[in-house]
Parts: structure tokens; sequence; C-alpha cells
């Protein structure tokens, strides 16, 4: 019990002192898990298996950490400790804004804040593209998502699966060859 | 019954969202905002700015405030933010070792997923751009300048919102 409320309490600190999400968190998490309770090996095996599930990597990293230690149990504790801290100051959060979003500063902040949101969500478009390595070949594949995502609402589901579909064919016959 | 509804959308995400909080965002577009038509574009933008600047992932709080916001009550999002964590928690759980296993069987699933990713960001950036967000030049030139800031400067999220916020009130 005293070993599920500590995981508990490691995770709740991780997510309440990470801003950022995701790729910011790991540093606080390896210095948090490594050494005490997972080796070097565990905690990058861990991250690995985290980013290659869907959802969220900072609970898949709390899943995966949790049930390596305890078991199940240990898996909802451990994600419970991640989700909490950031579900309840967002839900005070959302709480305060609905009763200030008629306030006129507040309207005028916003009115600020969207344009730079847009920016915010562009650049990443642009440094994954670096580090994924997209060329002039591939990048028509980014631009069709983004287009039929974009004006013809395609569902994003749909689009993932169908990468997924392809993939496992492209796969299927590099192996055959 | 909304929360059922809201259950069963932050399910699909969490089952098929790949690329973390920012393709996050392109799911929540065409599944809150287009499709079930919870939230105007505007609302949504104000959301994601707060899920930047408040701690922890950034898929938690989009779940939880987009839960919160969609139905006006908390069970609302305790239904988002649980049915976000579920499919990977079931996932893991139950064959943690054959997904990562996937990933050198099948190297060709994840190009194509990377690829898929940066797409469903950009169309994210693209949605919203739109007369809700940008009302007049200034927020064009908001725009910019901010891209220009953590792009060139590497500024960090907080730092931009913060300073953007700042120049609402002195613009408008």
């Amino acid at each position: 019990m005293r070993d599920l409320a500590k995981l508990f309490f490691i995770f709740a600190k991780i997510g309440l002192f990470t801003l950022g999400g995701g790729y910011a968190m790991l540093p606080l998490m390896e210095r948090e898990l490594v050494g005490n309770y997972l080796s070097h090996e565990d905690f990058l095996d861990i991250t690995a298996v985290a980013q290659s599930a869907p959802g969220i990597m900072a609970i898949n990293v709390a899943i995966l950490t949790g049930y390596r230690l305890k078991g199940l149990t240990g898996a909802a504790f451990a994600a419970c400790g991640a989700a909490l801290p950031s579900f309840v100051i967002i839900l005070c959060v959302a709480l305060f804004f609905r009763k200030f979003a008629e306030n006129p500063i507040v309207v005028r902040v916003f009115k600020g804040i969207r344009p730079a949101v847009v920016a915010l969500i562009m650049v990443p478009v642009f440094t994954l593209a670096k580090s994924a390595g997209v060329t002039w070949k591939t990048v028509w594949i980014c631009a069709v998502v983004a287009l039929a995502v974009w004006l013809l609402k395609m569902s994003p589901v749909y689009v993932v699966i169908l990468a997924v579909w392809v993939g496992i064919l492209c796969d299927r016959k590099e192996r055959t060859q | 019954m909304i929360y059922c509804k809201l259950f069963l959308t932050f399910l699909k995400i969490g089952l098929f969202n790949f690329g973390g909080g920012y393709a996050m965002i392109s799911f929540l577009q065409n599944e809150v905002v287009y499709k079930q038509a919870w939230l105007s574009t505007a609302e949504f933008t104000d959301i994601v700015a707060i899920s930047q600047v408040t701690p922890g992932p950034v898929g938690i709080n989009l779940a939880t405030y987009t839960g919160y916001a969609a139905s006006g009550s908390v069970c609302g999002a305790v239904a988002a933010t649980l049915a976000v964590c579920l499919p990977s928690f079931v996932l893991l759980v139950l064959a943690g070792k054959y997904v990562f296993a996937t990933r050198t069987n099948y190297p060709a699933v994840w190009r194509a997923l990377r690829l898929v990713v940066i797409g469903l960001i950009a169309s994210a950036a693209l949605t919203l751009c739109n007369a809700e967000n940008f009302i007049d030049y200034k927020s064009v030139l908001l725009c910019v300048v901010a891209f220009w800031a953590v792009w060139k400067l590497k500024c960090g999220p907080i730092w931009i919102l913060v300073m953007s916020g700042f120049l609402g009130i002195l613009l408008y």
C-alpha cells in the first residue's frame, strides 16, 4: 500500500512540476525514477515503448513504470498520479475563466493570444519536418493529409488508419522481395 | 447523453492519436469543433492556449478542459480525461512488449505515421486561421512576430503567450 502511494506521489510530482508536457517531462522523470526504481536501461525501454503507443506519452510512461513495479494496480495508481494535478489545475482555471471570460481586459488579452497560438502550432510543423527528414519526394504526403483534414474535414482517425495500412503493405512488399 | 458521447469521442482520440499534444489538436478540431459543434473555433483556441501554460501533460489539459467546456460540468471533464487514457492503458498492460516490437517489424508504418502527424499539425494550424482568430491586420502581424520569436529566437510557449496577451491589451 505504501509503495502504491509512493508511485502515485512520484508521478503527481512529475505532473505538477513540468510545463509543456511530453518531452519536457522526460528529464524530471529520469531524475525521479532512475536509480531508485528503474535501471537506466529500463527507463530507456519504457520511454521507447511509451512513444510507440497511442495516447499521451507522459501517461504511458506512468502506466509502464507502475506496471513494471507493482502490476495492474501500480499502473492505475501511477497513471492517476500523473494525470491528477493537471486535471485539478486546469479545472480550476476553467472555472475561473468561465467567470471572467466576459471581462473586457480578458477579452483583449485573448484577442492578442489567439494569433500567437496559431504561430505556436505552425513552428513544430517545420521543426518536425526537419527532424523526420522530410524531402521533396515525401512532402506531398504531409500536404495531402493537411489539405484533406483542413478543407475536406476528413477525420484524422481515417488518416491514421490509412497510414498504418499503407505502411503494413509496404513492409510486406519489402519482406517478400 | 453528452457524457457518453464525450467518453466515446475521447476514447477514439486516445486510440488513434500517435502524435502527442499538437497532433491531438487536429483530432479535437474535427470531433469537438466540427462534427459535434460543442465549441467555437475561438473558444477552442483559448483552450489550446491555456493548456500550453498550465503544468502537466498537454494532452490531459486539453482533454479535461474540452470535456468541461463541452458539457459545462466536472463529470464531462472526468469522462474525457479517463477516456483519453484508457486505450493506451489497456494496450500497454496487455501487450506492452509487442507494441515496441511493431516498431522494428513495421518500420514503414512508423515512417508513414511520422509524415501523417506533420500533416495533421499543419491542418490544426490552418484550421485556426479564420476570421474568429484573425480579426484584423494586427492579429496577422502578431502571428508573424510570434512565429519568428519561436522559430528564430527559440522562445518558449509560456513566454510567447504572456507577451501576446500583454500586446492584446495594448493593441485592442
